[in-house]
């Protein structure tokens, strides 16, 4: 079973969508690790006790304080979300595709497959997707990671292109080498839950858009609540403020009306805001 | 019957075309095209389209409806050019030509083919441009007196080796990535620059191209006002493009989150108060059946695919709009040589 309550971690890389000024800002406020790991630190003096975080280089700091601290942090989960998306989309535009796995994968490149390299791996696809995996895991090394995400941008995108299989190898291989549970960010949840249920991969931890005006939630409203209503899964709602146009208590309050929901990912960085919105997630979800 | 569609170029924009024309309902993409043999394989491996290497095999050879080209822009003339000829609907990425008189030739023939042509300037799929463009139009600002238009960005940021985007002869600076973004924006919210002057194409990181643009553009109207566009600034997350316009009545500064509006006096008919109202996107954002990136890049291709079927024109991003576009673009390298 999941928490209820996740800690997401947007507001401390400066992602707003509702405003690039706040994001001006956040950047301003979170400039050092240590302001992050105090607000992680006030989420666990309220009982919040999971933080869903990107690969960002900065966490890479934040996880070498937590092993530094292990005792003290022995309750905290990481859900990791993989790939940082803009990390890889910059150097994809800049160098290449081959560029970019050379960059990002130099040393496993070349150890592991000696002979061919490149070339071989690009008839290996899922052992390069398995490399990638393993690289952005290596922060996390120690630290208790239950659920394993892929960000939103690379599930949207081979959703989009329909190359489901890919879906199903990441799953395997979430479960087999870190003992995890796979997790799928999307924006396009109805469509992903068909393509997940359609390879077999029952029950899956989904987390989406999921808030009263229907923002960012393709397809509209209505089939989102159909879904969340007769479909199986296990639904982490995320931007349930709609990027700050609801209200945080009619937000979850439309929350509960889908018992389905597990959990509810947010992201704020001062504890009344925290308690605040914690409260009401534990009051109506 | 559904719509067969082909991509051309599988670079991180074509990628992500290629996803959302294969999600959209009217649309069966069946084939991609595109040089690299790591991306080909993937296609084989993982779907079912036809892959080829070569676009005119491509086209011969598959019954397509429609193409979507999003190759670098020294490619697009030959290939929009024999997809029109092949009687093809052309979707193609921005910047549109780097050669004005191929422009045109292609803003011809697609005319005298009575073919659906459009251009990837997708912030005209941003409501909160769409809503800027609507207050312009019912005046709120009065008499305009200045405008600037701005983009910042992360791309380039520390100095490093060639890459395509290095290469002025293919387009790759930030005049032709970032700016013609904004210059779009002014031309087709604002008014048609005719003139630049005072143009600096500035080098910061890049050895051969520019990493920003400065210039003071003249509109058909007489308007003047600011281009300033950088992709080498870090403080920026991602690409942010903003418009700020000023007015004898107030100002507006608008950007792809916010619309924020400032005027002297109260507009009933807009339920505008004097002083600040400040908008977001939660209000203006077109729905869209598939979201990837932003929901500009799919509404724009149920734009295009919406006229596709029904045998209409676009007024968004046209060829010819783009290669106006293209126009200003020469106007500031012209006079930044000057």
């Amino acid at each position: 079973m999941m928490d209820k309550v996740l800690l997401g971690d947007n507001q401390f890389f400066a992602v707003n969508h509702m405003s690039d000024e706040k994001s001006r800002e956040q950047a301003i406020r979170f400039k050092d690790d240590a302001t992050i790991i105090r607000v992680l630190d006030q989420a666990r003096e309220i009982g919040i006790n999971t933080f869903m975080c990107t690969t960002h280089d900065r966490i890479a700091n934040i996880c070498d304080y937590l092993r530094a601290n292990s005792e003290q942090y022995r309750d905290f989960k990481i859900f990791p979300c993989l790939p940082y998306a803009h990390k890889y989309a910059n150097a994809v535009t800049e160098l290449g595709i081959v560029g970019t796995i050379k960059q990002y994968v130099p040393g496993n490149i070349f150890t592991t497959f000696a002979k061919g390299g490149i070339a071989y791996l690009s008839k290996d696809f899922i052992k390069l997707m398995e490399i990638f995996i393993d690289a952005e895991m290596k922060m996390f090394k120690g630290i208790n990671t239950p659920v394993i995400f892929i960000q939103n941008v690379l599930v949207d995108m081979i959703l989009g292109l329909k190359m489901y299989d890919v879906f199903k190898e990441y799953d395997l291989y979430i479960r087999k080498k870190y003992n995890s549970e796979p997790g799928y960010i999307t924006m396009n949840l109805p469509a992903l839950l068909d393509s997940l249920n359609s390879l077999g991969i029952e029950n899956p931890i989904i987390c989406s858009s999921i808030n009263k005006i229907g923002f960012r939630m393709s397809g509209g409203r209505d089939i989102y609540e159909k879904y969340l209503t007769e479909k199986t899964f296990r639904p982490i709602a995320m931007q349930v403020l709609a990027a700050g146009a609801l209200r945080p208590k009619e937000a979850i309050e439309y929350l509960g009306k889908f018992p389905k929901i597990e959990s509810v990912l947010f992201g704020a960085s001062s504890k009344s805001h925290i308690q605040e919105t914690k409260d009401l997630i534990e009051q109506y979800l | 019957m559904k719509l067969q569609a082909g991509i051309i170029g599988l670079g991180k924009m074509g990628l992500s075309h290629a996803a959302i024309v294969s999600s959209h309902p009217s649309v069966e993409m069946v084939a991609v095209c595109d040089t690299s043999s790591i991306v080909l394989d993937a296609f084989k491996k993982f779907s079912k389209v036809n892959v080829y290497i070569d676009f005119i095999k491509m086209i011969d050879t598959e019954k397509l409806d429609f193409v979507v080209i999003a190759t670098p822009t020294r490619f697009h003339y030959k290939m929009v050019r024999y997809a029109l000829e092949k009687g093809i609907h052309s979707f193609c990425e921005k910047p549109f030509s780097l050669n004005i008189s191929e422009g045109e030739d292609l803003v011809a023939l697609a005319n005298e083919k009575k073919l659906v042509n459009q251009v990837g300037y997708h912030n005209h799929f941003i409501g909160t441009f769409r809503e800027l463009k609507r207050l312009l139009n019912a005046n709120v600002l009065g008499d305009l007196v200045h405008f600037s238009g701005e983009a910042y960005g992360p791309v380039v940021t520390k100095e490093k080796g060639r890459t395509w985007r290095s290469d002025p002869e293919e387009g790759g600076g930030c005049l032709f990535d970032y700016a013609s973004h904004v210059i779009n924006l002014i031309q087709e919210i604002i008014g048609r620059p005719v003139k630049a002057t005072g143009s600096q194409l500035k080098k910061i990181y890049s050895k051969d191209v520019e990493d920003a643009v400065y210039s003071i553009l003249t509109l058909e109207s007489g308007l003047s006002g600011v281009l300033s566009v950088n992709w080498s600034d870090e403080t920026y997350r991602k690409m942010a493009t903003s418009l700020t316009i000023l007015g004898k009545k107030g100002k507006i500064i608008c950007d792809a989150t916010e619309i924020k509006i400032y005027l002297k006096e109260a507009n009933p008919t807009e339920k505008l108060d004097k002083g600040w109202t400040i908008k977001y996107i939660t209000d203006f954002a077109i729905p869209v059946n598939f979201y990837l990136r932003g929901e500009e890049y799919s509404a724009q291709i149920d734009k295009f695919v919406d006229c596709v079927i029904r045998e209409k024109q676009t007024e968004i991003n046209t060829f010819k709009q783009a290669l106006n576009t293209d126009k200003v673009i020469e106007l500031i390298i012209l006079d930044s040589k000057k």
